[in-house]
């Protein structure tokens, strides 16, 4: 008769044997925790179509990047850059709305990715590497880098943690409590930009989107505060990295879209199994025209 | 109005014009207001009503003409001078407990780093009693009613502590008895000296008020509730007058 243990096997052997697999964990888990940080103030604040043109915008950049051999991170940063800029400018300088900007920008930047990356003469493999990363392929320097980008997510989430909640409420009553809104709105992008460059390499650019909301949607499904969101979404994306990994090895399927599925499947699963909670609480609310005491 | 003197003046607004970036949207007000009055804004949608509590907020700049609160320019006393915007946004998603959203009102005080001392827990204590959001202060946000969140947002307003406070609609979708409740609020901050400014559509909120001032993206009449309530202000206002 075989042991627990035993049985128990596939769920821990591949990372005991593989070198690369505890690689892939680490850096997906630190991709997950800086993901839960910078994505539990995308879904407060609404900003998951930003954060996917974001995504979509480092593209250019890191096809520049491949094409004359430098550092793909450099190229990613300068792309996220232009695309920050770009929607900034349209949206204060033309007459229209920032989803408006925010959607030419996005395609205008993709085309000109795949553009740039069609003059390679590794194309397939290249846009391949840049939409859904190489999380197999981990090294040292990209653990030293994902460990650099979580301490500055995490700073950034410490210091501006008062001016991000109170805009997810109002910008008015950010800037009437003594907050630049400007400022720190701008301060939550190069955040939001950071995760993406830090975490872009592993599952791609493609899939990026799906680590920075899924499991901050499933913290805020469960939890009544932003600290208990955050935490929460980590240990979905920590827990998503697992499954994906264990999925990727035993049925040898892509390993980043692997994590990505696990963490929007869980979503789902908690989103179905909430819903009688959120039915009972909705049935017990007061008339909306509520006496005061 | 401009019989008060200006170095007392806890608003001090003079052909004033407001408006979003090129649009102008009520131009030439003129307002001078002392501690523990009342200044009701009158108006339909549209009217002009949020865009001039915003200027006095200082979310929007000044178009023409000059304005101060407590002395200095709008938005640089944000420890002295509380606003509560209409409808906050995304309240509906946020995982926040009303105590937690009514503690906010301390960060004016608090800053980026500031630790929340006794006495600013016992402020927020009291203050969630006085508006009655004790009673639901461990249920996150999302799970009130919306008369129960509007409590929680004027709360987190009055936190603050704040000597003007610029008031967008407190009473919308609150029944006669919530809207009688935020009326003796607002009576107990005048009490104390606070200045407020209520932007409202209900002529009700305007019985008590110092100056009433009626807006239809310009200024139809502005004085005590006897001199601004009459029918033909009313009738240009919102196309009806009061029963008598």
């Amino acid at each position: 008769m075989s042991s627990p243990l035993a049985l128990a096997g596939p769920l821990w052997e591949p990372f005991a044997r593989n070198e690369f697999m505890r690689n892939a964990l680490l850096a997906s888990a630190l991709v997950a925790v800086i993901c839960a940080i910078a994505g539990t103030y995308v879904v407060l604040r609404g900003l998951s179509f930003i954060g996917d043109a974001l995504a979509h915008g480092v593209i250019p950049g890191m096809a520049v990047a491949l094409l004359f051999g430098v550092p793909g991170v450099i190229g990613a940063a300068i792309g996220a850059a232009v695309m920050m800029g770009g929607v900034s400018l349209i949206t204060s300088r033309v007459r229209l709305s920032a989803d408006t900007a925010i959607g030419l920008l996005f395609v205008g930047m993709l085309s000109l990715g795949v553009i740039i990356t069609s003059r390679s003469t590794t194309f397939v493999g290249d846009i391949t590497r840049i939409l859904f990363g190489e999380l197999l392929g981990v090294d040292s320097a990209d653990l030293a880098w994902q460990i650099a980008v979580l301490i500055v997510v995490g700073a950034i989430a410490v210091v501006a943690h008062r001016p991000f909640v109170l805009m997810s409420l109002d910008d008015g009553l950010a800037r009437t409590s003594g907050f630049s809104v400007t400022f720190f709105h701008g301060l939550m992008l190069v955040m939001v930009a950071m995760a993406v460059v830090g975490s872009f390499q592993l599952v791609g650019t493609l899939l990026v989107l799906g680590l920075l909301v899924a499991p901050a949607a499933t913290g805020a499904l469960v939890t009544r505060r932003v600290s208990t969101m955050m935490l929460t979404a980590s240990a979905c994306g920590v827990l998503s990295s697992y499954v994906g990994l264990l999925t990727s090895y035993h049925f040898d399927v892509a390993a980043g879209a692997s994590i990505v599925f696990t963490s929007v499947y869980l979503f789902i699963i908690v989103a179905i199994l909430t819903i009688p909670r959120r039915m009972r609480g909705s049935s017990e609310l007061p008339h909306q025209h509520e006496h005061a005491h | 109005m401009t019989s008060r003197s200006s170095s007392t003046a806890t608003i001090d607004a003079s052909h004033l014009d407001v408006g979003y970036g090129l649009h102008t949207v009520v131009r030439d007000i003129s307002l001078m207001t002392a501690p523990g009055d009342l200044v009701a804004l009158i108006g339909t949608n549209g009217s002009g009503k949020s865009t001039l509590l915003k200027t006095l907020a200082g979310i929007l700049t000044p178009m023409h003409g000059t304005v101060s609160l407590l002395g200095g320019p709008p938005g640089r006393s944000p420890r002295r001078v509380a606003y509560l915007p209409q409808h906050p946004v995304s309240s509906h998603t946020l995982p926040l407990r009303a105590r937690d959203v009514v503690a906010m009102g301390r960060y004016a005080h608090l800053g980026l780093f500031g630790r929340a001392t006794s006495r600013d827990r016992s402020i927020v204590d009291d203050t969630m009693l006085r508006t009655g959001a004790d009673g639901f202060a461990e249920k996150s946000l999302r799970e009130l009613s919306g008369g129960q969140q509007q409590r929680t947002h004027l709360a987190q307003v009055l936190t603050r502590q704040a000597e003007v406070l610029l008031l967008d609609e407190p009473t919308a979708g609150l029944d006669i008895a919530g809207k009688s409740a935020i009326a003796e609020i607002i009576a107990d901050e005048r009490s104390r000296g606070v200045t407020v400014v209520l932007a409202t559509h209900d002529l009700s909120d305007a019985a008590s008020a110092t100056t009433v001032m009626l807006l239809a993206q310009r200024v139809v009449a502005i004085g005590t509730p006897a001199e601004a309530l009459r029918d033909e202000y009313l009738r240009e206002c919102f196309g009806f007058t009061q029963p008598h």
